[in-house]
């Protein structure tokens, strides 16, 4: 019996995800200390976590690295779905302070499990083995079904956190045996020796059945239709700054690897899985933004938004080539400053109105918080697609994309369903600035962190719209190790 | 590292400092905006130097999507037209800048006045820097924002409100014409940068290239107030005296003039089209010359006079003499600034009093504003020796040698605008004070801040003709400078036609100034019977030949009695009905499909079952 040969620890490529889980430890053990410390040194010590991860991962920009045989790919893909995790981690956190303040006690394990769960998202982004992408996915999701049911007194947080977790485990089961019929297909779980067994047998019955249950796996997480169904209830239900992150990072996180297993172990199957995702991307933004239209809760109505937006972004992965997979990272990047912001005035208001989620609670909120009201108003006119803000230019690219690879018509659903999206945005600023406000609302003052969360996506959605070309760049060259 | 990005950048950030953080600013925003001009004055200079041989070069400012082939970038195309349209909007903007520090130190709008003024600053220059058709018009679009902005920069003012809305509206009929022009040239051509374009006008039928040229200077005819488009500027005098200084006189205004001389390739592919430009200039000179005549406000004098010299420039352009125009584009750009100025001055020494009627006497008690204004206005008439009688006189010569009956009616012109300006100079300064007791008590001279923007455009005024304008065998200075851009098209030179010509001229000036000597000066002046229409020409005069209420009754009347039969008839049933029937029927859809989303995690596992079986399904068919 040959000894079993330890394999080299690769400390370098794991840098980033050990910063943010070292993190989490800490915010563990200063929450077990017998004197209780103030909750903003906690977040205070999550946020350096998050920002030593998001400083490592840019420091290896351009200098790939492999860790465990492997298993780990910390490519520049994955670098840039790490910033764009770290990034909506790190703004979940300051907007936290101000939120949890109001809602509960529970600081030291809501920091520590959302940064497990971050670790968990990048961890998925750099998976270059099925297990490990597995294991990667289970992290995030099991601290955030958590999360959801954080205020453990609120009904409606109970019953998302509870949905959240059977709807997840049932489609975890479909992603492990789409994992399991694909080792039996190719007899292997790393993903370049998957692509090397299945050139030229895209028609092997057990490869297709695989493929398509690790779709339905992957189409949970990033909540496309028919899967969906899970994400009004629990974006609804869940701690507002929580939804933040399910909506940005674990969907940042899940996009970025269902793109690196289809491009990279299934491309052999792309006109297959092209097809497939052509239907899906279609009726998953129709039905994102029809139903959307009727919500008059506004943090249901960003979860319909949410899936729509994950229709366009799926046109980018059915487009292909280099340009398909590059306009989705320029896309999540876009998304994750809007959706972040705009879920963060949310909080905002929803800390000084006790409950603010309906559409009427934002009535003449301009008159009140001009300023709030104005940054609300641009990510939701982002979220649109109005030019010069970063939505209309992730936009544009994915759109460009699809025009190029030939799908023309996909791009044409594209720009019908962003017409028809307007409706539902704009009635909300409609609401902020041409109604009365009823009664006198609280004033609310943002705090510093709060502030700075809102600032920075601010300034980011107009700098990507103002001058997107750099960073689109970026997330071309990106996704180049990806198609070798 | 090219450093023509810096031109526009700078008053852009300065415009952002002054919008964003005007309540901590405060008082202190000239000491952003004054140096964000002056900066990008130097940075002009520094372009300017790169083109004094002649040549031009291209710079990306800024490169905003590419994908693919695709590329949506500016850039800034620099060449000797260029350089010298940017000298003289960073240079005077400069001053007016440093001149508004005084002129507006009480206002409470004081951060937002220096926001809009380096905001148009920006718009200004990048209008000139264009190298394109497409930017030039956001940009054209853009200080026309700038000009309803300023214009109504009092906005609770009705006057001012008003007239800034009347500035935007006629503005757009012009640029309605100016966008299809755009767009006719697109489809015709199929490039819209300016070397593509010129080079390929000559593949142009003539009769394409005239109504692109026409619809191009439709958008002219409004930005620079040209017949019948003018309407707007007159009343645009309701904005802040520096912003009529620099927008409405020095730049803003002569971007039709510019524009038509850029792309001067295609006009002179039609014949037809230079003539229309001429023919409207010329009218233009002297409709707006006999307006002036009478007005008794001392900007409106002035906002005439304007549009008169504007008439001159396209009458200019219009017979090709481009150098002539531009030329004239200048010097008017230095000495109707400084009219204007002059004018803020007395209207800031005397508490507000613009009425020509109620000031008068001002010679001793405000010297300098007495000594520059009257050097501008000198420089206006066209009296030899300062920069208008050169650059008018070129503009005469030329025209003399194209059109003896546009020649004889610019010499008209001439007459009304010494005239006209004798008489603004003799009723503010030289004859009796008639104002009342107190009001002339107050009286005093503008501080430094605003006294030294009056030299430095007096100098101006005074020696850039002689340096730059005298005439000789090969041209003038100016137009060999330019000739890498224009063809050299001058009048021929020296010969007794050429002398006859000056020497007319000159008799015309003091023709006018003498006749305004004797109606103004050696009779003591009765406040109580100017303005008063006495005669029926006087009358028609006085209301500028009728043609705002002309507007009124044969457009805007009919315009909206017609748009309120079509409101209640044609928008509410059809229009509306259809497009509430399309979102009733969506929100009906969302409604209906809003109910599949039960709430039991049942339903939920039984849908994602039904996709499970769809997916495989469809996977195992292909």
């Amino acid at each position: 019996m040959t000894p079993l040969a330890m394999p080299p620890v690769a400390i370098g490529p794991l840098a980033p995800v050990l910063i943010v889980l070292g993190a989490a430890g800490l915010v563990l053990l200063l929450d077990l200390l017998p004197r209780p410390v103030g909750r903003e040194l906690i977040a205070t010590v999550a946020l350096a976590g998050l920002v030593g991860a998001l400083l490592a991962t840019l420091a290896r920009w351009g200098k790939p690295g492999r860790a465990f045989q492997d298993m780990l790919v910390l490519d520049d893909f994955a670098l840039f779905a790490n910033v764009v995790i770290c990034y909506a981690a790190a703004l979940v956190v300051m907007l936290s302070i101000d939120y949890l303040g109001r809602n509960g006690p529970e600081t030291g394990e809501y920091y520590a499990l959302v940064l497990f769960s971050t670790g968990g998202m990048m961890l998925l982004a750099a998976a270059g083995d099925l297990i490990v992408l597995f294991l990667a996915l289970e992290l995030m999701s099991l601290s955030l079904y958590v999360l959801a049911g954080l205020f453990k007194r609120e009904l409606a947080a109970s019953e998302a956190s509870m949905k959240y977790f059977i709807l997840g485990a049932f489609a975890t089961s479909f992603l492990l045996y789409g994992i399991a019929l694909i080792y039996g297909a190719t007899g292997t779980t790393n993903l370049d020796r998957i692509a090397a067994a299945a050139a030229g047998r895209a028609h092997d019955p057990l490869l297709v059945i695989g493929l398509g249950l690790l779709l339905v796996g992957f189409g949970f997480k990033i909540s496309s239709v028919p899967f969906h169904m899970w994400a009004p209830d629990v974006y609804q239900g869940a701690p507002t700054s929580v939804t933040a992150l399910i909506a940005t990072g674990s969907k940042a996180a899940a996009l970025a690897a269902l793109i690196r297993v289809l491009v990279t172990a299934l491309r052999g199957s792309q006109p297959d899985w092209a097809v497939l995702l052509w239907v899906v991307a279609a009726i998953t933004m129709t039905v994102g933004n029809v139903v959307a239209i009727a919500q008059s809760n506004l943090k249901r109505l960003l979860a319909y938004s949410s899936i729509a937006h994950v229709g366009y972004m799926l046109i980018g992965v059915v487009a292909g080539g280099s340009a398909g997979p590059g306009a989705v990272l320029f896309y999540l990047l876009t998304y994750a400053f809007t959706t972040a912001g705009a879920f963060g005035v949310l909080t905002l208001c929803e800390r000084a109105q006790a409950e603010a989620v309906e559409v009427g609670d934002y009535a003449g909120l301009a008159r009140r918080h001009p300023v709030l009201a104005a940054a609300l108003g641009l990510f939701l006119l982002s979220l649109v697609g109005i030019p010069p803000l970063a939505g209309f230019v992730g936009k544009f690219y994915l759109f460009a994309a699809a025009v190029r690879a030939g799908y023309l018509w996909l791009a044409v659903i594209g720009v019908v369903n962003s017409a028809l999206a307007a409706y539902y945005y704009l009635r909300v600023v409609v609401f902020m600035y041409m109604r009365e406000p009823e009664g006198a609302g609280a004033r609310l003052v943002p705090s510093f962190a709060g502030g700075l969360a809102l600032a920075i996506a601010l300034i980011g959605i107009v700098l990507l719209g103002v001058i997107p070309a750099p960073f689109a760049d970026l997330a071309q060259a990106a996704v180049a190790p990806l198609l070798r | 590292m090219s450093t023509v990005w810096l031109i526009p950048a700078l008053p852009l950030a300065g415009a952002l400092l002054n919008i964003f953080f005007g309540k901590l600013i405060g008082r202190r925003a000239h000491w952003v905006a004054v140096p964000a001009v002056a900066c990008a004055f130097l940075a002009s200079c520094v372009a300017f130097a790169r083109v004094w041989h002649g040549g031009s070069f291209t710079s990306s400012l800024f490169t905003w999507i590419v994908a693919g082939d695709f590329e949506a970038s500016v850039i800034a195309y620099v060449d000797p037209l260029t350089g010298v349209m940017l000298l003289v909007v960073t240079g005077v903007g400069a001053l007016i800048h440093l001149y508004s520090a005084g002129y507006m130190h009480d206002d409470a709008g004081y951060a937002r006045y220096f926001a809009y003024l380096n905001l148009f600053v920006f718009s200004m220059v990048m209008l000139v820097l264009a190298g394109d058709f497409l930017v030039l018009y956001v940009f054209w679009e853009a200080v026309g924002l700038c000009s309803y902005l300023l214009i109504g920069f009092w906005y609770t003012r009705p006057a001012a409100a008003q007239a800034g809305k009347k500035a935007f509206i006629v503005n757009r009929v012009g640029d309605f014409g100016f966008g299809l022009g755009i767009m006719w040239l697109w489809t015709a051509v199929g490039a819209l940068d300016y070397p593509t374009v010129f080079k390929s006008v000559a593949t142009l039928a003539p009769p394409t290239a005239t109504g692109i040229a026409l619809l191009l200077f439709m958008g002219a005819c409004g930005k620079s107030a040209q017949l019948p488009l003018h309407t707007w500027l007159p009343d645009a005098m309701e904005g802040p005296t520096p912003v009529s200084a620099l927008i409405h006189a020095a730049t803003m205004v002569t971007a039709g003039v510019y524009m038509v001389a850029r792309s001067h390739a295609l006009f002179e592919r039609s014949g037809t089209a230079l003539e229309v430009v001429a023919w409207v200039g010329v009218a233009t000179a002297v409709f707006a010359a006999t307006i002036g005549l009478v007005q008794t406000d001392i900007k409106r004098v002035l906002a005439y006079s304007t549009v008169s010299q504007l008439g001159y420039m396209f009458a200019a352009v219009g017979v090709g003499a481009y150098a002539a125009g531009i030329f004239h584009l200048v010097t008017h750009a230095f000495f109707k600034a400084l009219l204007f100025l002059g004018a803020g001055s007395v209207i800031h020494g005397t508490g507000g009093e613009q009425d020509l009627r109620r000031m008068g006497g001002l010679s001793s008690r405000m010297v300098t504003t007495t000594i520059t204004t009257t050097v501008g206005g000198l420089g206006l008439a066209g009296v030899p020796g300062l920069a208008g009688f050169f650059s008018k006189d070129e503009i005469l010569a030329a025209v003399y040698h194209a059109n003896r009956a546009m020649w004889a009616l610019l010499l008209l012109g001439a007459f009304c605008t010494a005239f006209y300006t004798g008489r603004m100079l003799f009723l503010a300064f030289y004859s009796g004070p008639r104002m009342s007791k107190e009001a002339a008590h107050h009286v005093h001279e503008s501080p430094p801040v605003m006294t030294l923007p009056l030299w430095i455009l007096a100098l101006l005024t005074v020696v850039t003709g002689v340096a730059l304008g005298a005439p000789s065998d090969a041209g003038t200075r100016f137009a060999r400078f330019l000739a890498g851009v224009f063809p050299i098209h001058e009048a021929p030179h020296g010969g007794s036609v050429a002398f006859m010509l000056m020497v007319l001229s000159v008799v015309v000036v003091a023709a006018g100034i003498t006749l305004a000597w004797f109606m103004y000066m050696s009779t003591p002046v009765r406040p109580e019977a100017i303005g008063r229409p006495r005669t029926l020409v006087h009358a028609f005069l006085l209301n500028a030949w009728y043609v705002d209420r002309l507007y009124d009754a044969a457009i805007v009347r009919p315009l909206l009695a017609l748009s309120g039969y079509l409101a209640r008839a044609f928008d509410l049933g059809l229009i509306d009905g259809i497009v509430n029937g399309l979102g009733r029927a969506v929100v009906g859809w969302a409604a209906a499909l809003r109910r599949v989303q039960t709430g039991y995690v049942v339903n939920y596992a039984l849908t994602m079952l039904a996709g499970v079986v769809l997916f495989l399904a469809f996977l195992l068919s292909r």
